[in-house]
């Protein structure tokens, strides 16, 4: 768990100076401060179930297993990315992984993953879809729009709300009334729990608890995870509408020192396997970058070879 | 002889869909009220052999089951979504087109979107400006999307199996008016490949490319020229997207003068892409200039004599060959 959050940290640091150097291109936008919601939730997958992530999609996509170096190479639209440079940061997929993807219209991948839900219980295989998003999502319609046939048709999707208190640059107070996006789905009868997020132990039992009940056929459920979002909506953002976490506040709030000083203070892990976690991490971005720096643009003719799916 | 039976069009879609779902299991057909068979009973009766299951009525959440049926696809199913109006599309759009058109080339080709959107437009029926609308044309506009108008059922039962299995989102835009038309067809018509148009009638003296209901209103403006001893070509190019030019452009090199109907709005409508087309790989086949048929640029109106000047038909069609003939109208 600690490994992953390191290897999301470490990864998203890296792209702010990647961007003012234009080695990576496009819209980025970055998690940290919400590490332990990808990791919490995405290492109780197995590949065969499935993510649906939205726009801030990096640490969900590492943590469910998703190859480093590929997803750099994507970034930097080069043709060993995974989806060949041709779709970037906002629209990540790697199929093999179940990682079925990343979207860049916030609410669009929540009618995605109960569809796909759907297609399991057809199919005659049901399997567990988890579908990120943030509390901007929510005031879409297609939010009440997916709760409610999901909550309709009891299929085995695990909405986890990461409600980082901003919807692009506006708070979330001047959206809407509701505190609580937990509260907006009490009607539809799905459990649900409002959860300190920036707390990957929480995470991970909420998430268990979730992830159990949806194996065994008990229907959709809702995680609503407190964070903070550290750094702006997208790299360059100015960030001027937030007022600056202190920094001995974000020693309380980050979810990785928290999680280490619990770690040692338990006697979990060593100060030596923290610091390994570390480096391992920031060894295995050098390494990403230089795999995918490697890797040739596509040539311009790739961009046509994928409008239409082949028959057969 | 193969046997022959009456049917329609709107019967066509339910037992072509039957077969499907026959056929392969992962066939699924979703949307508002097609349990009960819908508005226009394209769906009747396939509630009652598979069940609602596999036969799902929705809420009225045109977004949201786009993109459920979206989902579906990713995850291997073949999801038959039916949108009742294309006049709701919009609601669907965004899933439509950033959703579904895009996913296999934003995935690099590892996601394929196996869906079919049936819907269905059309004026004549005193549905006023929300229930009748051609809008085809905004969905020839995005990449990644294939559409098809059948214009007969023999059509639907020819190109909807198609559809059905082709790797791709595919939209299935029906007109309401062709629905009850009754039609003699074989029990076993052959399917036949997306994006081929048919010459449904020979003709020397000039090419109409018409679309949709507009091909039955082609036929009849060829009876009415003939008379006048003008010999029409009636092509119909029955996908829209990808568009069958060929064909289109080997009728026009006989007879060099081209008429393009479609019922939608001509300004901006598909008809201009088809004249577009053509005129870049035919244009010194050309001895007019082409013609288009369509409806004004007005929303449709709900009076009965101003709805009826509104729609597009054989009149228009005989005006605007006579025009490209350089002939005078007889009817205006």
């Amino acid at each position: 768990m600690l490994r992953t959050m390191w290897r999301i940290r470490a990864f998203e640091e890296h792209i702010g100076p990647l961007k003012w150097a234009s080695e990576v291109h496009g819209l980025m936008h970055v998690s940290v401060g919400q590490d332990a919601v990808a990791a919490g939730v995405c290492l109780q997958l197995g590949d065969g179930e499935v993510v649906y992530s939205n726009h801030r999609a990096h640490g969900h996509a590492l943590a469910k297993g998703v190859d480093m170096g590929r997803l750099m190479a994507e970034l930097m639209g080069r043709v060993d990315g995974l989806c060949r440079g041709l779709g970037g940061s906002m629209h990540i997929v790697d199929v093999e992984h179940g990682f079925l993807g990343a979207t860049g219209v916030v609410g669009g991948n929540l009618p995605m993953a109960v569809g796909s839900a759907l297609a399991g219980r057809i199919l005659g295989e049901d399997r567990v879809v988890v579908v990120f998003f943030g509390d901007g999502a929510v005031q879409a319609g297609l939010f009440a729009e997916s709760i409610n046939l999901a909550s309709l048709w009891q299929v085995p999707v695990i909405f986890v709300c990461e409600n980082n208190g901003f919807a692009e640059f506006t708070p979330r107070s001047a959206h809407t009334r509701v505190e609580r996006v937990s509260d907006l789905v009490a009607p539809y009868g799905l459990p649900r729990e409002t959860i300190d997020g920036n707390d990957v132990i929480a995470v991970w039992r909420a998430f268990g608890a979730a992830v159990g009940a949806a194996r065994q056929g008990m229907g959709p459920a809702l995680i609503e995870c407190l964070t903070h979002r550290l750094r702006g909506h997208y790299v360059g953002d100015p960030d001027r509408y937030r007022e600056a976490l202190a920094d001995a506040d974000w020693q309380q709030k980050d979810p990785i020192l928290r999680f280490q000083r619990r770690a040692v203070s338990e006697g979990w892990l060593g100060q030596d396997e923290i610091v390994a976690a570390e480096q391992d991490a920031a060894a295995a971005v050098e390494a990403a970058v230089r795999f995918a720096s490697n890797s040739p643009y596509p040539p311009p003719e790739a961009m046509y070879e994928f409008v239409y799916a082949k028959s057969g | 002889m193969r046997p022959v039976s009456e049917t329609t069009y709107a019967k066509t879609i339910a037992t072509t869909l039957a077969r499907a779902m026959r056929e392969d299991d992962r066939v699924f057909v979703l949307g508002e009220d097609v349990a009960l068979g819908g508005p226009y009973l394209t769906t009747k009766g396939l509630a009652e052999e598979f069940g609602t299951a596999r036969v799902i009525n929705t809420p009225i959440s045109e977004a949201a089951i786009c993109g459920v049926a979206i989902g579906a696809a990713q995850s291997g199913a073949r999801p038959v979504l039916e949108i009742m109006y294309i006049d709701f599309i919009g609601l669907a759009l965004d899933q439509l087109v950033n959703g579904a058109a895009k996913a296999h080339f934003m995935s690099g080709g590892q996601l394929s979107v196996p869906m079919v959107l049936r819907t269905q437009g059309g004026a004549g029926y005193r549905g006023a400006a929300q229930h009748s609308q051609s809008l085809e044309s905004w969905l020839t506009h995005i990449p990644g999307l294939k559409v098809i108008m059948p214009s007969s059922a023999r059509d639907v039962a020819a190109l909807l199996p198609s559809a059905i299995s082709d790797p791709n989102p595919v939209v299935v835009v029906e007109n309401k008016a062709l629905y009850f038309r009754r039609e003699q067809l074989p029990d076993d018509v052959p399917v036949e490949p997306i994006g081929l148009a048919t010459v449904v009638r020979p003709g020397r003296d000039l090419t109409i490319v018409a679309l949709s209901r507009m091909v039955q209103e082609a036929l009849t403006a060829a009876d009415r020229l003939a008379a006048q001893g003008i010999e029409a070509e009636v092509i119909d190019p029955r996908t829209l997207v990808p568009l069958d030019l060929p064909t289109i452009a080997a009728s026009v090199a006989r007879t060099s003068r081209l008429v393009v109907a479609h019922e939608a709005v001509c300004h901006g409508g598909f008809g201009a892409e088809i004249a577009a087309e053509l005129q870049q790989v035919a244009f010194y086949d050309l001895d007019a200039p082409v013609f288009r048929v369509g409806a004004p640029f007005t929303p449709v109106p709900l009076s009965p004599p101003l709805e009826d000047a509104y729609l597009p038909g054989a009149d228009e069609i005989v005006a605007a060959a006579l025009a490209v003939l350089e002939r005078p109208s007889l009817i205006s």
